[in-house]
C-alpha cells in the first residue's frame, strides 16, 4: 500500500466506494424481494390476526368486525403497498395484536437482541481466532488434534442441549447462576455477568467452533504458499509470519466465515431466548409468526434481511481494504 | 379462610332470603366479610418478596380488565382490582365489594355495596363507579371479551351512593358468580387510559411493562383487614414449561403456573418445592359432527363412547392428575354433579355391536388431533388402537396446532376440541351445547335440552335447579355427540414456604387471585 504512486490509492477508494454503493443499491432490491417473499408465503398459512387474537372461542361475526378493522378484509396487493409505503416513510405500521406501533415494540426488543449479540461476538471472535491460528500452526500436532476434537464435538452439540445442560448444573443443581435472564433496572456488574454468562455461553458453543474451523482452514491455505517459506527461510518467527504475512492474507474467508456465523445470533437466537426467557427479537419473530402479525413479522424479517447484508458487506470491505489484490477485481 | 361454612354468598341463601319475603334483610342481607374468617386459620405473616410467573408473555399484556385474555392478564387484574363478588373452592360467590346482592326474580338485582373502600388514588368507591366499570363492557370501543355476556346487562343504574339495581333482559341465578371474573373487575368511573392501575385491590402498581413484568406493592390500606401479606410480588412470563419449572426449581421464581404432568415428579422430588392439584372443568373432548356421516348415526356415538378407556388416559396421559369424566361437561366436585348417572365405561363387545349397527365396515375414518387440544394427539391413538379391536378403522390425522382452532376445530366429522373451565354449569352449557350456540361443537340439536336451560337459568329453587342440570347432563351423555373421557386437573409448581393456598378451580394460582391470599413464611 504504501508503496504505491499518490493517485493509486484515490482510484482504489473509488473503486470501493462504487463498489458499497453498488452493494447497498442491490440490498434496497434485495429487501423488497425479501418482504415481497415474506409476505406472500405468510398469507398462505392458515387463519389470520383476526382468527388468531379471538382464538378458539370466535363467532364468524367478530372475526368479521376485527378483520374489518384490522384492514384484513382488504385484497393482498392493497395491504402490501400500503405497508411499504408506510415503511418508505419511515412507518413500520401498527402491530394488528398487541395496539401499539410496531417500531415501539422493535425499540424495545432490538437493542437487547443487539446486546446479546455483541457480548457473544465479544467473547467468541478472539477465542476462535486464537484457536483457529494456534491449531493452524501446529497442525498435526497433539493441540491441534485436542481443538479439533473440542471444536468438532462443539459443532455436533446443539444449542439447546447445551443450554439446558447448563441450566441444569449451574441454575437447578448448584444454584449459581439464573436461569432466566432478565436484567434488573438497575444492574450492578455482578448481576450482569451472571445474567448473561449461560445464554452467552451457549451461543458460543455454536459460533466458535465454525470460525475456529474456518480460521483454521484458512490460515492453513496460507501456510502451504511459497511466501511463507520464503518469509521463514528469511528468519522470521513462526508468531511474526503469522500475524504479519498470513493474517492480512487469510482474512477474506475467515471475515466471511465470521459474518455468516455472527449472523446467526440475531435470527437464530430464538433457542437461547426461549430457554433463558429472554425478550429479544427472534422470539418476537416468532410471536408475530403465530398470532399472524404481519407488520411485525414483516419489520422483524426486514431486520433480520438487512442485518445479514450489512454483514456480508462489512466482511466484503474488510476483505478488500486488507488484501489490496482483491481491489482491482 | 374460605369455605369454612359460616355465611357464603351463594345464591341459594339470598333466594331464599328472596323468596321469604320481608325476610331478606336477616337471611341474605348481612354477610360476614371473607376477610374476617381468616382469623380463625393459622396466623399468617406479613412479609416476603415473591416472583410469580405465568406460561404467558405476550405485548398485549394490559391493565384493562375488559380486556384480559391471558391468565398474566387475570392474574394482574386480580391484584390490582376487585370484583363485586369473590368465588371460593366451590365455586359459590362470596361478597366481595358488594355487601349484599339480592333479587327476588333472578332479573332486578340489587347491589348495596361496602362502606369506606378506596382506590388506590384515595378516592372513594361509589355506585357510579360500578355502573360505570359494568356499563362498559356493551360499548363496542371497549372491545370487552365478556360482551356477549354483559348484553344480559339492560340497565344498571345508581340508587345513592352505594346502592345499585342491575336490571337483567333475562333471569339469572347466576350473575352473582358471574361478576366474579376479573373481566367485571371495578375501576374508577371514566378510567381510560390504564395506565396506573388505580383500583381498589391488594396491590399498587409499582411497574409494568407489557410482555415482560408486572411488579405490585403491599397495598396497605386494603378493606380487607390484615391484608394482603406479600409485600411485594413480581409477575413474569416464561412461556417454555421446562424453563418455567427450572426457574422455579433454581429458586428465580417461587411460583409456577401450569407445570405439565410429566414434570411433577422432578418438581416433587426437590425439598423445597411442591405442586399443588386444582381439580377443574378442564376438559378435552372427542368431537361426532351431527351434521356430517358417518359420525351422525346415534350407534356411532355411543360406540365411541365405549371406546374410551378412561382410567388408561387417566393414568397414562395426566399421570393421575384427572378425575375420570362421563361424557358431560359438568365435573364430580361441581354443586350440580349428578352422583346418580351410571358411569360409561370401555366395553369393546357393546361398541363393536354398535358400529355394526352404524353400518360403518372396515372405511377409513380420520380422526383429526392436535397438541393445540391437550392430550388429543394420545386419545387419538388410544381410540385408534381399541378401534381396531372393535372392528373400526381409524386413522389418526396430526395436524399442526398453530391455526387449529380456526381451521380445524369443528370442521371434521371426528376431531377434538378443548374446554377451559366456566364459572356456571349455564355459561358452559349456553356457550358449548345449546342447539343455536356459536361452539355447539357436535352440532346436536336437542329441543328438551334448550328448553331445560332456559328454565334451568331463571329457576330460583336450588334443588330444582340441580335436578334440571342433571336431567341436561344425562341428556348429554346419552345424545350429544361428545365425548368426555377425563376432567384435567390444574398443576401449579410452589416453593414450599409459601402458605395460604386453597385450590380454586376455575384456574390455577387459586383461580389467578393468589394475590391476597398467600403468605411467605421461612
Amino acid at each position: 500500500m504504501s508503496a504505491s504512486p499518490a493517485s493509486r490509492p484515490h482510484a482504489a477508494r473509488n473503486t470501493l466506494l462504487r463498489m458499497i454503493a453498488g452493494r447497498i443499491g442491490a440490498a434496497f432490491l434485495t429487501l423488497i424481494l425479501v418482504s415481497l417473499v415474506v409476505f406472500t408465503i405468510s398469507d398462505l398459512l392458515p387463519g389470520d390476526a383476526a382468527q388468531e387474537a379471538l382464538g378458539q372461542s370466535a363467532t364468524p361475526a367478530q372475526v368479521a368486525a376485527l378483520r374489518h378493522e384490522m384492514g384484513l378484509d382488504r385484497p393482498a396487493y392493497v395491504r402490501f403497498g400500503s405497508w411499504i409505503t408506510g415503511l418508505a416513510g419511515g412507518d413500520a405500521g401498527q402491530s394488528l395484536v398487541a395496539n401499539m406501533p410496531v417500531g415501539e415494540i422493535i425499540r424495545e426488543r432490538l437493542p437487547n437482541s443487539l446486546l446479546l449479540a455483541a457480548l457473544t461476538t465479544l467473547v467468541a471472535v478472539p477465542l476462535a481466532l486464537t484457536i483457529g491460528i494456534s491449531s493452524a500452526m501446529n497442525r498435526g500436532g497433539r493441540l491441534d488434534r485436542a481443538l479439533n476434537v473440542a471444536t468438532l464435538s462443539m459443532v455436533a452439540l446443539p444449542e439447546f442441549l447445551v443450554a439446558t445442560i447448563a441450566v441444569l448444573i449451574f441454575s437447578v443443581k448448584l444454584r449459581w447462576l439464573p436461569s432466566i435472564s432478565m436484567l434488573p433496572e438497575q444492574a450492578t456488574w455482578g448481576q450482569f455477568f451472571e445474567t448473561f454468562a449461560m445464554p452467552v455461553f451457549s451461543l458460543c458453543v455454536v459460533v466458535i467452533a465454525q470460525m475456529a474451523r474456518m480460521t483454521r482452514a484458512a490460515v492453513i491455505d496460507q501456510l502451504d504458499r511459497p511466501y511463507v517459506e520464503m518469509a521463514l527461510l528469511k528468519g522470521l518467527s513462526p508468531a511474526r509470519v503469522v500475524i504479519r504475512h498470513v493474517l492480512p492474507n487469510a482474512v477474506g474467508p475467515i471475515v466471511n466465515a465470521m459474518a455468516l456465523s455472527l449472523s446467526y445470533l440475531l435470527g437464530g437466537a430464538i433457542i437461547v431466548e426461549t430457554i433463558f426467557n429472554y425478550p429479544g427479537l427472534a422470539s418476537l419473530m416468532v410471536n408475530a409468526v403465530t398470532s399472524r402479525d404481519m407488520p411485525l413479522l414483516q419489520a422483524c424479517a426486514m431486520i433480520f434481511c438487512a442485518v445479514y447484508l450489512l454483514l456480508m458487506l462489512l466482511a466484503d470491505v474488510t476483505a478488500i481494504v486488507a488484501n489490496p489484490r482483491l481491489r482491482s477485481a | 379462610m374460605i369455605g369454612d361454612g359460616s355465611s357464603p354468598f351463594s345464591r341459594r341463601d339470598l333466594l331464599g332470603a328472596a323468596l321469604g319475603a320481608g325476610m331478606v334483610a336477616t337471611a341474605g342481607g348481612i354477610l360476614v366479610p371473607a376477610a374476617s374468617l381468616a382469623a380463625a386459620r393459622p396466623q399468617p405473616r406479613q412479609g416476603g418478596r415473591i416472583k410469580a410467573a405465568t406460561m404467558s408473555l405476550s405485548t398485549a399484556d394490559t391493565l384493562d380488565p375488559a380486556k384480559g385474555s391471558l391468565s398474566s392478564d387475570y392474574v394482574r387484574h386480580f391484584m390490582l382490582y376487585n370484583c363485586l363478588t369473590e368465588l371460593d373452592r366451590t365455586l359459590r360467590a362470596r361478597a366481595g365489594l358488594a355487601v349484599r346482592m339480592e333479587s327476588s326474580d333472578q332479573r332486578v338485582w340489587h347491589v348495596r355495596l361496602r362502606s369506606g373502600v378506596t382506590f388506590h388514588d384515595g378516592r372513594s368507591l361509589t355506585s357510579a363507579d360500578v355502573v360505570y366499570s359494568l356499563l362498559r363492557h356493551k360499548e363496542p370501543a371497549t372491545a370487552s371479551k365478556l360482551a356477549a355476556i354483559a348484553e344480559q346487562f339492560r340497565t344498571v343504574r345508581a340508587d345513592g351512593p352505594l346502592d345499585l339495581t342491575i336490571e337483567l333482559g333475562g333471569a339469572n341465578a347466576d350473575l352473582p358468580v358471574i361478576l366474579a371474573q376479573s373481566h367485571f373487575a371495578i375501576i374508577p368511573a371514566g378510567e381510560k387510559a390504564f395506565r396506573t392501575g388505580n383500583g381498589t385491590g391488594p396491590y399498587r402498581l409499582a411497574a409494568f411493562t407489557p410482555g415482560v413484568r408486572t411488579l405490585g406493592r403491599r397495598n396497605a390500606d386494603y378493606w380487607k383487614p390484615g391484608k394482603p401479606y406479600l409485600d411485594e410480588i413480581e409477575l413474569i412470563g416464561i412461556p417454555d414449561e421446562v424453563s418455567r419449572v427450572n426457574a422455579l426449581l433454581s429458586g428465580d421464581i417461587h411460583m409456577a403456573l401450569a407445570v405439565n404432568p410429566r414434570s411433577t415428579r422432578r418438581v416433587n422430588a426437590s425439598p423445597r418445592h411442591l405442586v399443588r392439584e386444582t381439580p377443574s372443568a378442564l376438559y378435552t373432548n372427542l368431537i361426532m359432527r351431527q351434521d356430517q356421516l358417518p359420525t351422525s348415526s346415534g350407534h356411532f356415538v355411543a360406540g365411541m363412547k365405549y371406546l374410551m378407556d378412561r382410567p388408561l388416559i387417566k393414568r397414562a396421559l395426566f399421570r393421575n392428575y384427572a378425575t375420570i369424566a362421563n361424557d358431560h361437561p359438568i365435573p364430580p366436585f361441581h354443586p350440580y354433579y349428578r352422583a346418580g348417572l351410571p358411569q360409561t365405561a370401555l366395553d369393546l363387545d357393546k361398541a363393536r355391536w354398535h358400529f355394526r349397527k352404524a353400518g360403518i365396515g372396515t372405511t377409513r375414518l380420520p380422526l383429526y388431533a392436535s397438541t393445540a387440544a391437550e392430550g388429543s394427539v394420545d386419545m387419538a391413538s388410544i381410540l385408534q388402537e381399541y378401534g381396531a379391536r372393535a372392528g373400526l378403522n381409524l386413522s389418526v390425522s396430526r395436524v399442526p396446532a398453530d391455526g387449529y382452532w380456526s381451521t380445524h376445530w369443528m370442521k371434521h366429522p371426528l376431531g377434538f376440541g378443548n374446554t377451559n373451565p366456566r364459572p356456571t354449569a349455564d355459561l358452559i352449557y349456553s356457550l358449548f351445547y345449546k342447539s343455536d350456540a356459536p361452539w355447539n361443537e357436535s352440532g346436536w340439536q336437542n329441543p328438551r335440552f334448550d328448553r331445560l336451560l332456559v328454565e334451568a337459568r331463571g329457576e330460583p329453587d336450588d334443588a330444582r335447579r340441580k335436578q334440571l342440570y342433571g336431567e341436561m347432563q344425562g341428556l348429554v351423555r346419552d345424545r350429544c355427540g361428545v365425548g368426555i373421557p377425563v376432567f384435567i386437573s390444574l398443576l401449579d409448581g410452589y416453593d414450599r414456604r409459601l402458605k395460604g393456598w386453597h385450590p380454586v378451580p376455575l384456574g390455577g394460582f387459586m383461580g389467578y387471585a393468589f394475590a391476597e391470599h398467600l403468605w411467605w413464611e421461612d
